[in-house]
């Protein structure tokens, strides 16, 4: 096998699916023509901005808006005492259908209480948007600081002040199964390891911005860069009205990666349109969005992982403690991805695993690429390839001998009902990546190593996920898709079209998909959880499918045929001895009351919701397994990582457009290796220092080799054609890759991400001495 | 609807500014102190170019200004008043059509979310415009001013040397390009 070839173990006949097109979104986008959110503007629009706080930790002991309301060209300032419902409700985001809430929330504008640095205060709104900086600063909040923490560690401590009244334990989880202390007892090798990650930040290049109106028939609607239209009903909420009267449109995202999950700009924008009754927009500035909205959580790790002389893994012995920031927002969700997540791809028969996620008052974190499940492939896989080393085994056989296969369970009892390539995406790396790699000149050291990684795709099984697609056909053969979906750059809409284009027989240009409306689309969920292909894309495979069987349906009627004696082909219906151009079957359709239109809606696999102690069936529908392998080399003067060689393999189930799986696989990689090498925000006792993207350092062209990709096609996956998810799960291999495969150069590890220059000098170090 | 004519004024400093942009003569009155980026977006409404740092590191503003390619959100539109400006835009042909560069960049799967695509195309246009050869390394070195955070910049990469091959075969072809090289 070699880099950027597809391997399909099915053969089957697909004419648009599985084909390597250039999708039609990139056509618009590269013409220069796409409207993103703040690229759109209305006669007679406002401009908003926050005032968000300058401190971690403090009580509001004053507001004074006299000053900036004062000023020419401010038409308002809003406070929480504006709102008519002051708070967020952090339900799961997002549902098409009513769940249980989190309990979890927080004020739309602060009244009281600061709990992180950057926490909006006030809402500025002014004729013009160079208004704004100096009607903000005429805002006066006089606080007085509250002992604040900034550690999760310490804010589990007794004596910690509380960050919520509720106290700063936000949630846990707990794994126990199979005998612990016996496995531990009859252990060859155990293997003891401590890792941490740091806060990080999406980084998309568009800023969280959106415009929002209210229409001559009084919803409120809001234009938004979001994953999530379905937050027209926390707005509703917030401003007190029917969930019928507001709307969210998501025009093309330009990048989501978890963190247009949560509300950004919704909030105020509706606010201020509302009250005003004027078109009002709002854009984050780049220094507002890395101060002020959720980050990844950062996760301390304690791993013991123990295994037989011929490498079984005998147990995991695991804690894990996650830092929740001010807020709750996703925390328990991602905690829990964490934990389901924790053991790897691995049959693991004796788990003891604590996890926690506690309040600080440092910036919040939510969702992002991966959601727990990557912070984990860290510890998991650094310490099988230490286990590796200590027993004298090869990574690749030690992986091998203890990879899951169908109908293996997770510790949490989740069956593997999809069979698993885990062991040929080894392979596939391996063999695309040749002899080790040499130093570029004396005295520079190289190192490589693989890692693997499972990821689920779709959301919980107990959150009783579903989407909605409409299809129908136009008078002249052409073909609209409806469908709520927001496109975030991943292809979701594109991809729709061409299952549709594959079902229906017709030609891919002569799909339109109409998405991301919340009013006007059928309802799909978010974009999100690696779930759209799954979900939206097998609500339009359904829909398509009841379409077509419509037709023939119609046509069988007309022809007095059986409808199995007829086909769609190439844009015609192909009956015994004559052909009906897809038009005439239409018009047939028509005069025979048939519909040339369906709905199609489909509802993800179901599950038990879980408790605190995990020990039930399906937390997932079902997972994505692959594998990377990183070449590094490194300057020991320096400390300086060059990455010479990455190549990461997958099995994507089946490639919708293989030009998508790949750019997914080559940006998350990416993605991955930032975060292991470069990308941290920076705090100081809940302070955020990091202005800018001088100062967040996200990869450049010159910061990363080609990734090579390898495809693996096991036609096993739950989505349309067979297809599984791949948008999260290839960021999760790159942190153990890139770190082992430094600990393989340097004979030393770095477990405390990132992996900076001067980490590696002192590991270097204290391997020395 | 896009932006172009967000601004109503009357504003503090005003003053009057003429571009060239893509072809187009544009007089706009407006405040003095506004970026190139805020002048094209708010009062020219083109809006191809992208606020991303405010600060001139994420390339997602990238237009040629006289042929040089600027980040315009650290330029005063007053500052080069009277230039000519090119963006990702005017690339396209009369008809629509999409450059060679462009339509190297649909084919190798350049854009995805599509953000950093016009900054991107312009940097690129750039390197390309003296018609030397540039190796990969080379044109990733003159990239690095442009951030991605979709792709993983192969894709990016691949499309270039595409767009470079396809020069070296045939010259340039018609369309927006070759106005870049003429400006």
């Amino acid at each position: 096998m070699s880099a950027g070839e597809i391997h399909s173990s099915k053969a089957e006949e697909l004419r648009v699916v599985n084909q390597p097109l250039p999708r039609p979104d990139q056509r618009e986008k590269i013409a220069g023509s796409t409207s993103y959110a703040a690229d759109f503007g209305m006669p007679g629009m406002l401009h908003a901005r926050l005032v968000r706080s300058q401190v971690p930790s403090a009580r509001i002991l004053r507001r004074d808006v006299s000053a900036a309301r004062a000023l020419p060209g401010v038409v308002a300032v809003f406070l929480g005492e504006d709102v008519p419902h002051n708070t967020v409700w952090v339900d799961v985001p997002g549902q098409t259908v009513r769940v249980a809430a989190l309990r979890a929330s927080m004020e739309v504008l602060a009244t009281d209480r600061i709990r992180f640095h950057g926490e909006p205060v006030a809402l500025v709104v002014a004729e013009e948007e160079s208004t704004l900086a100096r009607a903000c600063q005429l805002v006066e909040v006089e606080t007085e600081d509250v002992p604040g923490v900034f550690d999760p560690f310490e804010a589990l401590a007794e004596d910690a002040p509380a960050v919520h009244e509720s106290g700063n334990l936000l949630a846990e989880w707990n794994i126990d199964r199979g005998d612990l202390e016996e496995a531990f007892a009859k252990a060859d090798a155990v293997v003891e390891g401590t890792y941490s990650t740091q806060f990080v930040d999406h980084a998309y290049l568009e800023p969280e911005a959106g415009v929002a109106w209210v229409g001559d028939d009084g919803v409120v609607t809001i234009r938004v860069c979001t994953q999530v239209v379905e937050h027209y009903r926390d707005v509703a909420r917030i401003l007190g009205l029917p969930e019928s009267k507001v709307r969210v449109v998501a025009p093309y995202v330009g990048g989501g990666f978890g963190g247009k999950e949560d509300m950004t700009v919704e909030p105020y924008v509706a606010l201020a349109a509302w009250r005003t009754g004027r078109p009002v927009r709002m854009q984050w500035t780049r220094d507002e969005s890395l101060l002020a909205r959720a980050k990844r959580h950062p996760m301390h790790f304690k791993y013991r992982t123990a295994a037989a002389s011929d490498g079984t893994l005998l147990a995991e012995d695991i804690e894990i403690m996650a830092d929740s920031g001010a807020y709750a927002y996703l925390s328990a969700l991602v905690l829990l991805y964490s934990s389901v997540h924790a053991c790897g791809p691995y049959k693991v028969p004796a788990v003891r695993m604590r996890a926690r996620c506690a309040y600080t008052n440092n910036p919040p974190t939510s969702a992002f690429r991966g959601f727990g499940g990557m912070q984990v492939v860290f510890p998991y896989e650094c310490q099988m390839n230490r286990l590796a080393a200590k027993l004298g085994l090869s990574p690749d056989e030690l992986r091998k001998a203890n990879a899951l296969t169908r109908g293996d369970e997770l510790p949490v009892g989740q069956p593997i009902e999809t069979e698993v390539l885990l062991a040929q995406t080894i392979d596939a790396v391996r063999e695309a990546a040749g002899p080790a790699p040499q130093p570029s000149r004396a005295g520079k050291l190289t190192g490589r190593a693989i890692a693997s990684n499972f990821q689920s795709y779709g959301r919980c099984t107990w959150l009783n996920d579903s989407a909605a697609a409409w299809v129908g056909f136009q008078l002249d053969g052409s073909v609209s898709v409806r469908c709520g979906v927001p496109d975030i750059g991943g292809g979701q809409a594109s991809s729709l079209a061409q299952i549709t284009a594959e079902v229906l027989e017709c030609p891919l240009e002569s799909v339109t998909v109409y998405f991301g409306d919340s009013s006007l689309t059928p309802l799909a969920g978010t974009t999100t959880a690696t779930r759209q292909l799954l979900m939206s894309g097998n609500a339009a495979h359904v829909a398509a499918t009841l379409l077509r069987g419509y037709i023939l349906h119609g046509v069988a009627l007309e022809l007095g045929e059986s409808e199995e004696s007829l086909e769609l082909r190439d844009g015609e219906v192909v009956a015994v001895g004559r052909t009906v151009p897809i038009t005439e079957a239409l018009t047939m359709c028509r005069r025979l009351n048939v519909p040339i239109e369906a709905l199609g809606t489909f509802f993800g696999p179901k599950g038990k919701p879980v408790e605190k102690e995990l020990k039930t069936d399906r937390v997932f529908p079902d997972f994505t397994f692959g594998t990377h392998l990183c070449d590094v080399e490194v300057d020991p003067e320096t400390g300086e990582v060059t990455i010479v060689r990455y190549v990461a393999s997958h099995d994507v189930g089946r490639a919708i457009n293989p030009l998508s799986v790949h750019g997914q696989i080559s940006g998350a990689a990416v993605q991955g290796i930032g975060m292991a090498l470069l990308e941290e925000i920076t705090l100081d006792h809940g302070v955020n220092l990091t202005g800018g993207l001088f100062q967040y350092l996200v990869p450049t062209a010159t910061d990363v080799p080609d990734i090579e990709t390898v495809v693996l096609e096991s036609g096993e996956g739950l989505g349309p054609f067979g297809a599984r998810g791949i948008g999260e799960p290839p960021i999760g291999p790159p942190l153990a890759a890139v770190a082992s495969a430094v600990a393989d150069a340097i004979g030393a590890w770095v477990t405390d991400l990132p992996i900076t220059p001067e980490r590696v000098l002192k590991a270097i170090e204290e391997s020395r001495a | 609807m896009t932006s172009g004519g967000a601004l109503a004024g009357p504003f503090e400093n005003e003053v009057t500014l003429s571009f060239e942009v893509n072809g187009r003569r544009v007089t706009r009155r407006g405040p003095g102190h506004l970026s190139l980026l805020r002048w094209l977006r708010d009062l020219v409404g083109v809006t191809d170019p992208k606020y991303g740092c405010g600060e001139g590191v994420c390339g997602s503003c990238a237009v040629q200004v006289d042929g040089q390619v600027v980040s315009s959100c650290i330029v005063l539109a007053a500052q080069v008043d009277g230039a000519k400006i090119e963006t990702a835009s005017g690339m396209c042909g009369d008809d629509g059509s999409l450059s060679g560069l462009q339509q190297a960049f649909h084919e190798h799967h350049a854009a995805q979310c599509g953000f950093c695509t016009p900054g991107m195309l312009m940097a690129a246009a750039s390197l390309l415009e003296d018609g030397r050869h540039r190796s990969r390394d080379e044109i990733r070195e003159a990239l690095h001013g442009n951030l991605c955070r979709c792709t993983g910049y192969g894709p990016i990469l691949d499309a270039i040397e595409a767009a470079q091959a396809g020069r070296e075969a045939t010259g340039p072809r018609a369309g927006s390009e070759t106005k870049l090289v003429a400006g």
